[in-house]
């Protein structure tokens, strides 16, 4: 257990941003979700008393029939904001008085860096070239996630949970944006800044980073391991296995999305568009994991060979 | 200065007023009655500056606790107008919205403004470009911090933005009718990170250099229109003519690469990032507000509806009270 090794990385100027985010987002997810189980227990009440439904005013927060619904922003919001902006200054200067920004040697494209990591924020993406060729993991993919982030609000036929939180009634929406924001966007990022070393090799957190280390490892193909070497059997058959995995990924989909009567209810809502653009964006989703794990467990490459692509 | 409402002087004689006997009596009487009223007028304006021109003239309208006066001291106001008069009593509390989305447009402040300072001791040329960052840390006052202040700024903005989209998911606000300012956010979170990376270049040192290296080779592989992706050389891109030499000014990071990372980072960027914010809080403001916290909806007051119906009429039946 290299101790010295883990605090270099923990505490690298740039890393403290990353460390940050590593608590703050926990912190969220359980503020938010503390608030989303508390209004679930209030909906669950609502629902078994019709009457009480008629009459509450539907929130967790305090509530009396006198109150006004609105305040005025002058001064009940704006003083917020102002003290606010007066904490997210002093952090600021905190932060900066107190750790200096990195600066490394002047930029000398004969020496390179290794490891050459791109910011913390790209480590997710830099990660995905492990597992893919750099135009899907540095092209297709932060495409997708940004045409995929934008098509959730029209692709999202549930009308319940709008302006409120609450898990029960969303549950689907939640569980996917937890596995794509926390699982696979937040965990690539931590593996990039935290086990990756030099050579882009996976180190433990606490295993020395030795610039030195061979690893010895064969990557294979998937058509190779089946013994298939000719260019159109290699083509046809990863086209297959991508074909049958983009099936079974959907049908695994669709029942998921048709689980309880509850979410019925919102797939028959959607139309024929937003059901094949939501199956689209989660199998791409779900294929990533699949990939990653196939390499890291597997040894395997490439699925799909041809000679223009390898995917 | 004119009074408004103030004492008209004495019987209108000003200075050297009349053409009285000019005797050294009648002077020191002159000179006695324009220092009294001197002194009036400056005790008026001390006493009641509110009721000077000066000042009504520069706030407009009254500012005391009446609801009328509240409201308007927002809405006559350019850097308050964003907000409306009132808004939603739960709202205000933190536990909400996390105050994330405008702390988020507080931080680009703060980057605008440090940024700003900065470019006044930055030349965005590969011979200068690593020894003003050195200037800049060793030798202007404060050059460290403002540095500083900028680098963490800017990681600070991209948290907030990825934790105000977690906020925004998480209490479903992109859901109708603002379906179209969660695309806008999107966009928004895209210039957030690009104008980060492009930062990242300017200092020319081997972390910048690097790290752009790394992120701009995956340009070269772009599908089509990249010289190392897939159907690109068949359409006849080469290093010296595809999508990566576009973005670099070059064939290798370099000099061109730098100004150009320079001018994406300070001007183009910022421009475009401003315009999106701007229709997000315009956004925000016609689509109603921010979204809540709403009174919860009921599963059995969902209309059961076929499909492709959604967006027409009502969602949900039975608002609560």
């Amino acid at each position: 257990m290299d101790l010295h090794q883990l605090w270099t990385i923990l505490s690298a100027p740039d890393n403290i941003a990353i460390v940050v985010l590593l608590l703050a987002v926990p912190f969220y997810a359980w503020y938010g979700l503390r608030q989303a189980f508390a209004n679930d227990r209030l909906i669950d009440r609502l629902e078994a008393d019709p009457e009480m439904a008629k009459t509450h005013h539907r929130k967790t927060q305090p509530y009396r029939p006198e109150w006004d619904k609105e305040v005025h922003v002058w001064p009940y919001l704006l003083r917020i904001e102002f003290l606010a902006a007066i904490i997210v200054t002093v952090i600021l200067l905190v932060w900066s008085i107190a750790i200096n920004a990195p600066l490394e040697e002047p930029a000398n494209p004969t020496l390179t860096m290794n490891p050459a990591k791109a910011p913390w924020y790209f480590l997710g993406l830099q990660e995905m070239l492990v597992y893919f060729d750099p135009w899907i993991a540095g092209v297709v993919m932060p495409t997708l996630i940004i045409l995929g982030l934008m098509a959730i609000p029209y692709i999202d036929t549930n009308p319940l949970g709008s302006g409120y939180y609450t898990f029960k009634q969303r549950k689907f929406a939640i569980l996917t944006f937890f596995f794509g924001f926390l699982v696979l966007w937040l965990t690539m990022i931590f593996i990039g800044t935290f086990i990756r070393g030099p050579g882009w090799m996976w180190f433990w957190p606490g295993q020395t980073w030795d610039p030195n280390r061979v690893i010895f490892e064969v990557n294979r193909d998937l058509p190779d391991i089946f013994g298939i070497t000719s260019r159109a059997g290699k083509f046809f058959f990863g086209a297959t296995v991508i074909a049958a995995w983009c099936v079974a990924a959907g049908v695994f989909i669709h029942k998921l999305i048709t689980a309880t009567p509850f979410s019925r209810k919102i797939y028959r809502r959607m139309s024929l568009l937003q059901y094949a653009v939501m199956q689209f964006f989660l199998i791409g989703m779900l294929s990533l994991p699949v990939k990653i794990l196939a390499r890291l467990l597997f040894r395997i490459k490439y699925v799909w060979v041809t000679p223009w692509f390898n995917v | 200065m004119q009074e408004s409402n103030g004492k008209p002087g004495d019987g209108g004689r000003g200075p050297g007023a009349g053409d009285g006997p000019r005797t050294v009596g009648d002077l020191v009487a002159n000179a006695k009655a324009v220092r009294s009223r001197a002194a009036e007028e400056l005790k008026q304006t001390v006493h009641a500056p509110k009721k000077t021109d000066v000042w009504k003239s520069v706030l407009r309208v009254k500012h005391d606790e009446t609801p009328r006066s509240r409201s308007l001291g927002v809405l006559s106001n350019v850097f308050l107008h964003l907000h409306p008069s009132k808004i939603n009593r739960d709202a205000v509390a933190y536990n909400y919205t996390w105050g994330m989305g405008g702390m988020t447009f507080y931080v680009y402040i703060t980057l605008v403004f440090t940024g700003t300072l900065l470019m006044f001791y930055y030349h965005p040329s590969k011979v200068v470009a690593f020894r003003d960052i050195l200037y800049l840390e060793n030798d202007v006052p404060f050059g460290k911090l403002l540095r500083n202040m900028h680098r963490w700024g800017a990681h600070l903005m991209v948290i907030m933005v990825e934790l105000h989209m977690f906020r925004v998911f998480l209490t479903g606000s992109y859901k109708k009718p603002r379906e179209f300012n969660w695309v806008v956010g999107v966009i928004l979170l895209v210039l957030t990170l690009l104008l980060s990376f492009t930062g990242y270049l300017l200092p020319d040192d081997q972390l910048g250099y690097w790290a752009v290296t790394v992120g701009t080779n995956m340009a070269r592989a772009t599908p089509l229109l990249g010289a190392a992706g897939p159907f690109g050389p068949q359409l006849g891109m080469t290093p010296y003519h595809d999508v990566r030499f576009g973005l670099l000014g070059g064939s290798i990071v370099d000099a061109n690469a730098l100004l150009r990372a320079y001018i994406w980072h300070c001007i183009g960027i910022p421009i475009l990032a401003s315009t999106f914010m701007i229709v997000h809080f315009w956004r925000v403001r016609k689509d109603g507000g921010i979204s809540g916290p709403a009174p919860m909806m009921l599963e059995s007051e969902i209309r059961d509806r076929g499909p492709g119906t959604r967006g027409q009429g009502r969602d949900v039946v039975s608002p609560a009270p």
